[in-house]
């Protein structure tokens, strides 16, 4: 057995750029602008920073991203690495950056990542994107388009266990209602479950409301070491539990659709942190579709399984909800950068934990969940953070 | 006429060149295992059950089920567009092993999960033919 990283690090910095549309600065901008605002709230300098961990970006995409920002900082880290990838990856990477602080490679690591995919993309670009999903031999041929793979799991998630697209439209419904109390939110009127119902079906059953925005952005958060964490001007958030879980890459190949790696990802994490569901006071949950946060209630033990849809219908995941899920407003009305959209719920949580999120804060916040999946319900990352009394 | 905008066009690899091959013939084939008698798909060099590198090449009886499928309402790009609405299915053929395709041959809004499908042929070009599923008569 491993050493526990059970409150080894904290988050002693956090920060969203603006999002939505922004179209005055470009991916690599943004990135920047996300590092010096995390750096401001905990209160360091960029030359405290020893490690970097960045995504690649879509819009300007650099071979060696990471080091291209360490390079335009003019910092020069012993810990240096970049994602390819979005959802559960941003997750990993900060599994990886605590066990590098915890064996002593780097002292301070700054998370950050950041995209223009409504602002900075050619038409090729986001053509090349958009088909880039799926086997290439045996998926991508019959034509799929994102919305498409996500909706073959809400299909038979509807078919086994009689989920219903009103459930899933509550889903948009209850994190819609959130963004509603979040002034950065890309997507703040009110909608119900028939506003979602009534737009566009994308692919059965998903309307186009049951879809994630397409947006700019980026956010960074610092982290560091237990000993350090109180040196920083900020309350610090502990890393109390992280767990991943790893099921597939292609839906084809998923040896349930119905069931994901989130439950291998949850237990490892819960296991850390030595707590359940039960004691989790609010949760973030990749929403890049409806039927995603469904699936993630049910696999992360909120609810059992076949039970997620009544769940959110009933306003448990709401605000003023037993447990608010996606109090930013999540991917489906916060913002959806493409690869940095976990950040954002990162953020939020360490807000959250603060006592920081104003209109929104919620009642009782001492322990949060914070999960992530990419591919299709291929890759999770599951991890609890709490305050100083939970550490 | 326009050119048609390209499909995604599978790049056939040397392990899966076999499979792309028999399409060419109208069949369909996954592969068994000698060892441990198990079909799978896609093409592998070992086998995922018993890890064996003892793996044939066998007929598929080409018969099926729907396990979950999604009308497409919006092509992923303008090649699909004039097929709008189609059908993505997974589909779990009666030798095990599940795949991708699309159903045909029938009303999209008249697919559900469960129904039988048999495997049609789909020339595209001269080297590549893509299997796809419409209802078993
Ligand atoms: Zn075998």
């Amino acid at each position: 057995m491993s050493r526990s990283l059970r409150g080894r690090t904290a988050i002693v910095g956090a920060a969203d750029t603006e999002v939505g549309v922004i179209k005055h600065m470009g991916a690599t901008q943004l990135c920047i602008e996300a590092i010096l605002r995390a750096l401001a709230d905990a209160g360091i300098g960029k030359d405290e920073v020893d490690g970097l961990v960045t995504c690649n970006s879509m819009a300007e995409p650099y071979m060696y991203h990471a080091e291209t920002i360490a390079e335009y900082l003019q910092i020069f880290p012993s810990y240096c690495v970049s994602v390819g990838a979005g959802g559960g990856t941003t997750f990993t990477a900060l599994h990886q950056a605590a066990s590098a602080i915890e064996s002593g490679l780097c002292h301070t690591v700054v998370i950050a990542m950041a995209d223009s995919l409504r602002s900075g993309m050619t038409r090729e670009k986001a053509l090349a994107m958009q088909s880039s999903t799926g086997h290439p031999q045996f998926e991508r041929p019959y034509g799929p388009p994102v919305p498409a793979y996500y909706a073959l799991i809400a299909q038979a998630h509807m078919h086994q266990y009689g989920t219903t697209s009103e459930h899933l439209a509550a889903v948009a419904v209850s994190t819609r209602q959130h963004a509603m109390r979040n002034p950065a939110a890309q997507m703040r009127t009110p909608i119900t479950v028939e506003d979602v119902l009534a737009s566009r079906l994308i692919a059965d059953p998903l309307h186009l409301l049951d879809c994630s925005l397409v947006s700019d952005g980026g956010a960074a958060i610092v982290l560091t070491s237990r000993e350090r964490a109180r040196d920083f001007k900020q309350r610090p958030v502990y890393l109390l539990g992280v767990g991943e879980g790893h099921g597939h890459e292609h839906i084809s190949a998923a040896r349930s659709l119905t069931t994901s790696a989130a439950v291998d990802a949850g237990r490892r994490a819960y296991a850390m942190a030595g707590v359940g569901p039960k004691d989790i006071d609010f949760a973030q949950l990749y929403d890049c579709f409806t039927p995603v946060v469904l699936i993630e209630l049910e696999d992360l033990g909120f609810c059992a399984k076949g039970e997620a849809g009544p769940f959110v219908a009933a306003g448990h995941t709401a605000p003023g909800g037993s447990l608010p899920i996606n109090t930013h407003g999540g991917l489906l009305s916060h913002t959806h950068p493409g690869n940095p959209g976990s950040m954002f719920a990162l953020t939020e949580t360490v807000m959250q934990l603060r006592g920081q999120a104003g209109e929104r804060q919620v009642a009782k916040a001492d322990l949060a969940l914070v999960h992530a999946q990419g591919g299709i319900m291929s890759s999770h990352c599951t991890i609890v953070l709490g305050g100083e009394d939970a550490a | 006429m326009s050119e048609l905008p390209m499909k995604m066009m599978p790049a056939v690899s040397p392990e899966t060149a076999e499979y792309w091959a028999a399409c060419k013939r109208r069949e369909l084939v996954v592969q068994r295992c000698s060892s441990c008698g198990v079909h799978q798909f896609y093409p592998r060099v070992l086998c995922t059950g018993c890890s064996a590198r003892t793996l044939e090449w066998v007929r598929a009886s080409g018969r099926g089920a729907v396990k979950s499928y999604t009308v497409v309402r919006r092509a992923v790009s303008e090649a699909y567009a004039a097929e709008v609405p189609y059908v993505v299915a997974l589909i779990a053929l009666e030798e095990g092993p599940t795949m991708m395709s699309n159903v045909v041959g029938c009303d999209p809004e008249s697919v559900r999960i469960g129904m039988p499908v048999q495997v049609v042929f789909e020339d595209w070009s001269e080297t590549v033919t893509v299997p796809k599923f419409a209802p078993a008569a």
